[in-house]
């Protein structure tokens, strides 16, 4: 089988999944929007526009065709901010992501390979980290650091590093007894190789399906730390704090809140979904079912 | 002489106490010959390959002797020297080809692997070569385009096959099956015992055959030893134990096996005592 029909099988598999689909067309068409966003829209998602303050979205009498889902406090058009919010959410994720799985990784491959005390030692920071709610934790780590749009994704890449850190020790755990790695130390490997070459290819599966579902976390985490405050800061358009921002129009001009709201729940249901059907067809046991 | 184990003697150090899994035991084996060891689960028989290897796992250790190969003692090497002896010098292949391999790599890279560990001096198009050669040397049909394969699309059978391509491809002077057919139906088992034969009578690699199926021993050795909890209780050529076994559990042992048209329908067959741990022992036959 060459590349391309691994990848057409895959697809064929992850076809059969519906609501696995619908994931996918969300997660495509979020990537689509933060790569091509000046494509999409004419506006500038950062200049303010204050004639125009407070236009409802183009379906209300009062709407315009000039701005589809209506304009801010400050007149910035707010579908233009939303298609910049994108990068940011996208950006989040991936950092985050990219922290916890790196730091996730090595913890866990070297508690679930070296076991005795250093399982202990690592799985007891792990345990703590655990004990500590996960928002809280991130609160913490934020006002420590300060409130800024980086420090919030580091925040939420230590506070996943536990998650990844004991999906990682597990599968470890169950391959390292396999016959085909004490074949590959008679084979004369050394304990670096084994781990990274020989256990950790057969551990991907969990982490594939972590990272993807990770990824919405993350993205709800940081619009979570952003409405608190601490982490992106005005003017950036990201949608936790564009939510923050229009807090105090609730009343006079909802879609200001409902738009960046509903944004954020799509992305975090998008990558939810994905991650569901990854699990299904990644584990071969659920295959065809 | 290729090989020499002297008084080894392996042990698993438990809350419980101390058991003695190889108890002073000594056996050699020549250039080009095969040594059987036999003997019922739990005798020692894995573990006495597992300590040749230097790859008994905590709690055990190895605590007495001494395993001369080609003059050198292995228990005295480093793990680092270990590492270029293993998979080198001596290669190993287990019971159960369907986990032996690992699922996430094709065959070939597999063995190419082993290559590039031991024999550097091989570039690239010269071990994807030897690989090929190697599979057909081990009768796998169609060795090219099973170069690109991955385990789970092999039957059990050739996966064996590749198992021993991997285990010869650095020609190694000893070869370690630790009950290679025992997962193999009958007829591929007799087929891959023939091709170890071939490669032992081309090669001149010595073998180390680790079973508990006397018929395969008849087929195989040259040399066969017997243990018992530990312990080496006779020690003969094949001819030899065959004929006439003097130790008591070597007797019961080939009683044990069923014989066509000897055997009455319905009688029962020689019992062998249960293996029981060996801390439930009184110490007196420990």
């Amino acid at each position: 089988m060459n590349e391309e029909n691994k990848v057409l099988e895959f697809y064929r598999q992850f076809k059969k999944n519906k609501t696995a689909l619908v994931g996918l067309y969300i997660v495509v068409i979020l990537f689509i929007c933060a790569i091509f966003a000046p494509f999409i829209t004419s506006y500038d998602p950062l200049i303010q526009d204050l004639q125009n303050r407070l236009i409802p979205p183009m379906w209300n009498e009062a709407g315009s065709m000039a701005h589809i889902l209506g304009t801010d406090d400050f007149g910035r058009d707010l579908f233009t901010r939303i298609i910049y919010g994108s990068r940011i959410s996208l950006m989040i994720g991936v950092v985050s992501v990219g922290i916890s799985l790196t730091f996730g990784l090595v913890m866990g491959a070297c508690a679930g390979y070296f076991g005795g005390m250093v399982d202990t030692i690592i799985m007891r920071i792990v345990d703590i980290m655990l004990s500590i709610p996960a928002i809280l934790l991130a609160i913490v780590i934020v006002s420590i650091l300060g409130p800024d749009l980086v420090n919030a994704m580091i925040a939420i890449g230590i506070v996943g590093i536990p998650a990844f850190a004991r999906i990682v020790r597990a599968s470890v755990l169950a391959e390292k007894e396999k016959e085909y790695v004490i074949a590959s130390r008679i084979n004369g490997s050394s304990s670096f190789r084994l781990i990274t070459k020989v256990i950790l290819p057969n551990c991907t599966t969990p982490m594939i399906v972590q990272a993807t579902m990770g990824f919405g976390g993350a993205v709800l985490e940081a619009a979570g730390l952003s409405f608190l405050g601490l982490g992106a800061q005005p003017p950036i358009p990201e949608w936790g704090a564009m939510l923050a921002d229009s807090l105090q129009f609730i009343t006079t001009a909802s879609w200001m809140i409902m738009y960046p709201g509903m944004a954020i729940f799509l992305t975090v249901m998008g990558f939810n979904l994905v991650g569901d059907g990854l699990m299904d067809v990644l584990d071969p046991k659920m295959k065809d079912r | 002489m290729l090989l020499e184990v002297k008084n080894l003697k392996t042990q698993f150090f438990s809350d419980r106490g101390v058991n003695t899994a190889v108890d002073s035991i000594s056996f050699s084996i020549e250039k080009g010959k095969t040594l059987c060891i036999v003997g019922e689960s739990g005798s020692g028989k894995s573990m006495t390959s597992l300590s040749i290897m230097a790859l008994v796992e905590e709690p055990g250790r190895v605590t007495e002797g001494e395993i001369i190969f080609e003059g050198n003692d292995l228990l005295r090497k480093s793990e680092d020297e270990m590492r270029k002896i293993r998979g080198n010098e001596i290669a190993m292949i287990f019971q159960e080809p369907m986990t032996s391999l690992n699922p996430s790599y094709t065959v070939g890279f597999q063995i190419d692997e082993v290559l590039k560990l031991h024999q550097k001096h091989l570039n690239k198009d010269e071990r994807k070569i030897r690989v090929i050669e190697l599979f057909e040397e081990v009768g796998i049909p169609l060795a090219r385009d099973k170069y690109n394969e991955y385990p789970f699309k092999l039957s059990g059978g050739q996966r064996q096959r590749v198992m021993i391509a991997m285990a010869m491809a650095c020609e190694p002077k000893l070869l370690i099956a630790d009950e290679p057919t025992t997962a193999l139906d009958v007829t591929i088992q007799a087929q891959v015992l023939e091709l170890m034969n071939d490669l032992k009578k081309k090669k001149g690699t010595s073998i180390l055959f680790i079973t508990h199926d006397l018929a395969v021993v008849s087929q195989m050795a040259d040399e066969v030893i017997v243990m018992y909890r530990g312990h080496v209780v006779e020690q003969a050529s094949k001819e030899e134990l065959f004929a006439n076994p003097k130790h008591p559990y070597t007797k019961a042992l080939l009683a044990s096996i069923p014989i066509p048209g000897k055997v009455k329908r319905k009688s029962r067959l020689e019992t062998v005592d249960e293996n029981v741990n060996y801390l439930d022992f009184p110490k007196e036959i420990r």
